[in-house]
């Protein structure tokens, strides 16, 4: 996927001017909030559950290569065939092997790590036509868009521009009426990709988990348009990364107890389902070829340094719906595939610090995500890693740079620190005494430009404490 | 073996300070899987499993037995209005069923055609009222995902309290995996518009299930 990691600021300047996106926002605020309470406060278990789930995951990732060969074997023997990409290019050329020949029409599930390593531009390229299937991301297919938020792809778009859009796409197919309630838009997206699905030659999807137990790989769904799309095709494509195998079913079973609950507030999504291998003989139904395609990309370096704790994502969306910046500039503004606080920890680590140094800094350090995460990953604490590792690679603004080295020399001279300080608050309580407030000041357009500055009222702190005692 | 398979797996063992292979792991959990933490049941399974499937917008027919499962469905066919054109699985616990003569029955997969499919679970999770569907001769996955109402006959010794239970029941069974297991918790939806949730999205409209308690 084409990245502006690096535009970080001015993405997230548009985005607070943007009306559509701020109404849509305004839509979405609350909602994913609310139900994930609700459905934690009716789970009495819930941190015994989350504390098991982390076990699960620490074990698995601590016996990696033993699951992942497990897994392996299992889906050879169930006859369908694994292939290993250490890139995403490798993952890509991997996944055109397998659909082969040019021209072919290829449906989608949802997939993130299929957005990770540009898998539709890829196929676009070979000549396939793709066909997105979930209705989020095909909506976003039609607006040549990436999607904005992990589970909620067009969570940025209005009914109204759905509403436009449909009617701009689907006249070809003889719909010309403007379809304006949600009822409407999904029948008619309902009607319109029914066709595609019957007549496909190639399904990709991805997986919530890989079984090594059994060799099956697990979509978590609410449409349908992932099943369609693995049962109706000839060939059946899974493109899934390495941190996704689970040891057995019943371990499954404790992550999807947190998955549906953080993601959407569902105790369990319609639809979870478990493919392994291809169709039988005797089966009248489904996929006669299956492939999974197993993709590192950076993540074997991750497992057991500091940002290890990050490979037990299970890709919610909790950290994103209760971060104040997302909420505030959406997904988009991020600039690649993984937005929030998640995408914050995981994009530097895949795309390199030096092409993301924004991303760690859009953040309040609020803690929110880290309290919701049913996987217990500290992102504020590996957020803030990040940014340690920004200022001694220099790669931080030097201007900041040269501020927090001045502020050090200060702060540890408690005698200066208090001299000038103490000058600074009187001069500045001078000159502001009047208005109570700075409405602009030297050196600090950056907060004046949006807000007020208190002006210091009397003596500071320190001298205030000393004269108590 | 590939150089990507090779280099994946020489990388996770560096970074887990490892230079050979594990026979298995200390505990191992693959041959006995761990107990699990299991969220407590308020109710017995049975109501359980129907309140939670209400909860997921699915609709349930308590029927006394098997032979019953007929008039339940032409009731349902009744309340909904729709013409008596079925796709029906030939699993065992329906196979035997006699459906009125002038109903259009035929048997699976299902094609796009089709908007009724009848269908049979595995069993029934009283957790979160989710019901197991295993691919098959005798049990084609299409119809669980084409038609705009699926009926589901599921017996009541079938129902289990957790999800675990049900896998219990599947290792159980002498076959290897189907090739497609479906945990099916009420009908399809989405709320991609606007964050509205919307049923029949891509798959059944409606989901309808009959749990016969002889």
């Amino acid at each position: 996927m084409q990245r502006s990691t690096a535009d970080f600021k001015r993405r997230a300047e548009a985005a607070l001017q943007n009306v559509s996106l701020q109404q849509a926002m305004a839509k979405a605020k609350g909602g994913f909030v609310d139900k994930r309470r609700l459905a934690v406060n009716r789970l009495p278990e819930f941190e015994q559950i989350r504390a098991e789930a982390k076990s699960i995951k620490e074990h698995t990732l601590a016996h990696l290569d033993y699951y992942l060969d497990q897994f392996e074997r299992k889906v050879l023997e169930s006859g369908g065939q694994v292939h290993w990409a250490r890139t995403a290019e490798e993952a890509c050329s991997a996944v055109l092997a397998i659909i082969g020949q040019s021209g072919k029409q290829v449906l989608k599930g949802k997939s993130m790590v299929s957005e990770e390593i540009g898998l539709n531009a890829a196929m676009e390229r070979a000549g396939h036509t793709v066909v997105e299937t979930d209705l989020g991301e095909y909506i976003i297919q039609l607006a040549h868009e990436p999607p904005s938020h992990i589970i909620a792809p067009a969570v940025h778009k209005t009914r109204d521009q759905i509403t436009e859009l449909f009617h701009a796409e689907h006249e070809k197919y003889g719909l010309t009426g403007l379809v304006t309630e949600t009822e409407d838009i999904v029948n008619e997206a309902r009607q319109v990709l029914r066709s595609k699905f019957l007549s496909s030659d190639v399904g990709i999807t991805g997986a919530n988990f890989l079984i090594a137990e059994t060799g099956s790989t697990v979509i978590v769904t609410n449409e349908g348009n992932g099943d369609l799309t693995q049962i109706l095709p000839r060939k059946h494509i899974v493109t899934a990364s390495i941190e996704k195998v689970v040891p057995s079913l019943d371990d499954m079973t404790v992550l999807l107890r947190l998955l549906g609950r953080s993601a959407t507030g569902q105790e369990m999504s319609s639809y979870t389902t478990l493919s392994t291998g291809p169709k039988r003989t005797d089966d009248q139904d489904g996929p006669e070829e299956f492939h999974v395609v197993i993709v590192d990309n950076g993540r074997s370096e991750m497992l057991g340094n500091e940002f290890h704790d990050m490979l037990r994502c299970i890709r919610c969306g909790a950290c994103l719906n209760h971060c104040p910046v997302y909420g505030a500039i959406g997904g988009h503004a991020y600039g690649w595939v993984y937005p929030g606080p998640m995408g914050s920890v995981l994009t530097p680590l895949m795309i390199g610090l030096e092409n993301a140094r924004d991303l760690p800094n859009a953040c309040t350090l609020n803690g929110r995500c880290g309290e919701v995460c049913p996987m217990s990953i500290p992102l504020p604490d590996m957020l803030r890693t990040l940014r340690f590792k920004e200022h001694e690679r220099k790669l931080s603004d030097a201007r900041a740079r040269w501020a927090l080295k001045a502020w050090g020399l200060l702060a540890r001279r408690p005698g200066l620190y208090q001299a000038v300080t103490g000058v600074m608050s009187t001069v500045l309580g001078r000159i502001g005494r009047r208005a109570g407030r700075f409405r602009a000041l030297p050196l600090a357009s950056g907060w004046t430009q949006v807000r007020d500055l208190p002006a210091p009222q009397g003596a500071t702190f320190q001298r205030l404490w000393k004269g108590r005692r | 073996m590939s150089a990507a398979r090779e280099q994946i797996f020489t990388r996770i063992r560096r970074s887990l300070q490892r230079s050979a292979p594990l026979a298995a792991p200390p505990v191992d959990r693959l041959p006995a899987p761990e107990s699990n933490v299991r969220p407590r049941l308020e109710k017995d399974p049975l109501a359980c499993f129907i309140e939670k499937l209400h909860t997921a917008a699915g609709t349930v027919d308590r029927v006394n037995a098997v032979s019953d499962v007929v008039q339940a469905t032409a009731d349902y066919l009744d309340r909904h209005r729709l013409e008596p054109r079925l796709v029906v699985a030939e699993h065992p616990l329906i196979h035997e069923l006699i459906w009125p003569a002038e109903w259009e029955i035929h048997a699976g997969p299902a094609t796009g055609d089709d908007h009724i499919g009848v269908g049979a679970a595995f069993a029934g999770v009283a957790e979160t009222g989710t019901l197991v569907m295993l691919s098959g001769a005798d049990n084609p996955t299409t119809i669980n995902f084409l038609p705009d109402d699926h009926i589901v006959v599921v017996s009541a010794l079938q129902i289990v309290a957790h999800l675990e239970d049900a896998w219990r029941l599947l290792r159980d069974r002498a076959t290897v995996m189907p090739r497609t297991v479906n945990l099916i918790t009420g009908p399809s939806r989405t709320a991609d518009v606007e964050q509205t949730i919307q049923l029949g999205a891509h798959g059944p409209r409606r989901l309808h299930v009959i749990v016969i308690e002889d």
